[in-house]
């Protein structure tokens, strides 16, 4: 399946899993801060039960998006429907959408059980009932002993489960988290991101994700949104965003690249045929828009689709030094035919310094379908 | 090593005087801090019908002429009622302008902000003798209100600054969790930003009751005979008397005090009351 172009943004239609009725459905939102616009005619479709991710660097205006969803600011035009409903009109008391604030945003008067039954509360449900759900809901977060004590009490990553315990328990149409784990520290970060998609999965919420680390939006996501200066630039699925990026930007924001400078041979169909250093590549067009043959093409390839080859290469260069990993080593290499003169290779396992030692003539290759095709801005 | 060691038994040395110097400065500026009330205290449970320090006999028959003498003990009541009204009525004014200027943006913030805190740059006989002459051209010198509303503008910018810091440092996140959880503004407003403000609110009240009940050189002005103050009878005594019984007053003054405030401290915590914790 092509990765999507939505920018620029057309009314088309946005493709959902066809079986999966609409949970989200963003038509052409836009919102302005005084002069500054910071959301661009954002076109969106979330399928019912799928986790999306809003991805991309500070001030993309995914934060802006997630707000207008929970009703917390109003859009300057465009419509925003949940589970088929328009919400222009709707408070966000009404919404049906639970929030897991970046800070938490827990209320710091109130215990961890007080905190996780306010929604409870404040819908009128019977005591009763909100006592066993609320057991329910700590029990889902393995909070369960937690009961009584206070947010400042708990840890970060303990703050973090009442977050999601309280924006779950009112069983919301849609979940929404704005940078939950930016405050955690690298390992809890990866143990939350673990429980936070199990339990997603486990209950099939909608969840809208809004995240600037390319790495979490990769490993949790049903689907990315990658967004940059206020526009939606591309939407896909992890391996479509990583593979297949639409533009050389997102190519650059979502994980390192190589860059070897080309020139289009020939076009046919969905096939173009590029010059690069001593060979010829067949790759798809369609990412290089109405560029006729003999313009400069930039080659987009990431390190791991790199790879040492016995013998002859498509290109051949001088290994520089090494970046042990842990699992892997990044092998940089003295490439003359590359933009910047390297090219990054990463090799699984520990071995490479050993095999290739800095200073070693080595050839490189990779498969044409790693490698994506975009027209060269430097000319 | 040698020469390291040969270092370091000075500078142990340097470092323990400066040590004991820092502490004795500390220790000093204590002890100015509370000397006066410690004579004061003093004074007060001496025998001799003068002010004078130290005391030759002991008594406490000065404690019983300041809980007897008619005009402190009315001084008192009148401090109370005005006292109650005056922190009351800032702290409800208060809390709505520095709900306003938290909240809203509007033409002429600044101008409003500056006029509220203006108070603080203006001295206090210069208020208590404008209110004086407005009150004159009413003919409502002698009344409990002339001293209540001057009180409210005196202890207004101090109320609203607690207020206000107490509102800058609520995190508005909370108030947006509330309303995704379902509340209705009304409802975000009793069970989350109200509950949080209390202690500001408190705090406020507090200083404004205790500035109130202080309060001497407006309330010269603006008291007559019938809504005198405690601070102002108690001036008027020593303009007549030079006893003791103002030095007994001071204890009790200062024991009331402490009173009140180990109260708050108990039921609130002070860092909360006097919103340390809060600035955080």
């Amino acid at each position: 399946m092509p990765a999507e172009r939505l920018d620029p943004p057309e009314p088309g239609p946005v493709t959902v899993p066809a079986t999966r009725p609409v949970g989200v459905q963003i038509d052409g939102v836009t919102k302005r801060f005084g002069d500054a616009t910071a959301l661009h005619e954002a076109w969106l479709k979330i399928a019912d039960g799928e986790f999306m991710t809003l991805l991309g660097p500070s001030g993309c205006g995914k934060t802006t998006l997630l707000n207008l969803i929970a009703g917390f600011l109003e859009a300057d035009s465009g419509e925003i429907f949940v589970g088929g409903r328009l919400m222009t009109e709707t408070p966000p008391y009404d919404r049906e959408i639970g929030v897991v604030f970046q800070n938490y945003a827990l209320f710091p008067h109130m215990n961890v059980a007080k905190n996780v039954g306010y929604g409870l509360r404040m819908r009128g449900v019977p005591k009763r009932e909100i006592e066993a759900r609320v057991a329910e809901a700590l029990a889902l977060v393995k909070l369960s002993q937690f009961g009584d004590r206070k947010p400042r009490q708990l840890s970060g990553g303990q703050q973090q489960r009442v977050a999601l315990a309280r924006a779950l328990v009112i069983r919301p149409k849609v979940l929404l988290l704005d940078e939950p784990f930016s405050a955690l520290d690298k390992n809890l970060r990866g143990a939350m991101q673990v429980e936070l998609k199990e339990i997603q999965r486990r209950l099939g919420v909608t969840t809208i994700f809004v995240t600037h680390d390319q790495s979490e939006a990769l490993s949790m996501s049903d689907r990315i949104a990658v967004m940059a200066d206020g526009r939606i630039r591309q939407v896909g699925t992890p391996d479509e965003i990583y593979r297949r990026p639409a533009d050389p930007f997102l190519a650059s924001f979502v994980g390192d690249v190589n860059v070897l400078p080309g020139r289009l041979e020939r076009r046919l169909g969905e096939v173009a045929s590029v010059l690069v250093a001593d060979g010829r590549l067949q790759v798809r067009a369609d990412t290089l828009g109405d560029l006729a043959p003999g313009a400069a093409v930039d080659l987009f390839v990431r390190p791991d689709a790199v790879r040492v080859a016995e013998g002859e290469g498509l290109l051949s260069g001088t290994v520089a030094t090494h970046v042990y990993q842990g699992s892997h080593v990044d092998v940089l290499v003295d490439v003359p035919a590359a933009r910047g003169g390297r090219i990054t290779v990463r090799v699984p396992g520990y071995e490479a310094p050993v095999r290739w030692p800095a200073g070693t003539r080595i050839a490189l290759d990779f498969a044409a379908g790693d490698a994506v095709a975009f027209a060269s801005d430097a000319g | 090593m040698p020469q390291n060691a040969k270092r370091l038994i000075p500078a142990r040395v340097g470092e323990r005087l400066l040590k004991v110097a820092g502490w004795t400065v500390v220790w000093l500026i204590v002890a100015f801090i509370i000397l006066p009330a410690v004579v004061v205290g003093i004074s007060a449970f001496n025998d001799r019908a003068i002010l004078s320090f130290p005391p030759q006999a002991w008594s406490t028959r000065w404690f019983q002429r300041a809980f007897s003498y008619r005009d402190f003990s009315d001084g008192f009541r009148n401090g109370l009622i005005i006292t109650a009204f005056a922190s009351t009525i800032a702290l409800a004014v208060g809390a709505g302008f520095a709900f306003a200027l938290d909240r809203y943006r509007f033409r002429g913030k600044a101008a409003l902000e500056a006029m509220l805190t203006s108070p603080l740059v203006i001295p206090h006989f210069t208020i208590g003798l404008g209110f004086l002459i407005l009150a004159a051209q009413i003919h409502a010198t002698r009344t409990f209100a002339l001293v209540i509303v001057c009180h409210v503008v005196l202890v207004l910018p101090f109320v609203m600054r607690s207020v206000y810091v107490s509102l800058r440092n609520l995190d508005a996140r909370l108030e947006l969790a509330a309303a995704s959880l379902g509340a209705r503004p009304g409802r975000a407003l009793f069970t989350v930003t109200l509950p949080l403000l209390l202690p500001g609110l408190f705090s406020g009240w507090l200083f404004a009751a205790i500035l109130s009940f202080n309060e001497f050189t407006a309330s010269l002005f603006v008291t007559a005979q019938a809504t005198q103050t405690l601070p102002v009878a108690m001036y008027n005594y020593v303009r007549e008397y030079a006893d003791p019984t103002l030095a007994a007053l001071s204890v009790i003054y200062i024991v009331v005090t402490a009173l009140l405030l180990t109260l708050a401290n108990s039921f609130l915590g002070l860092g909360k009351v006097l919103n340390v914790e809060h600035a955080r």
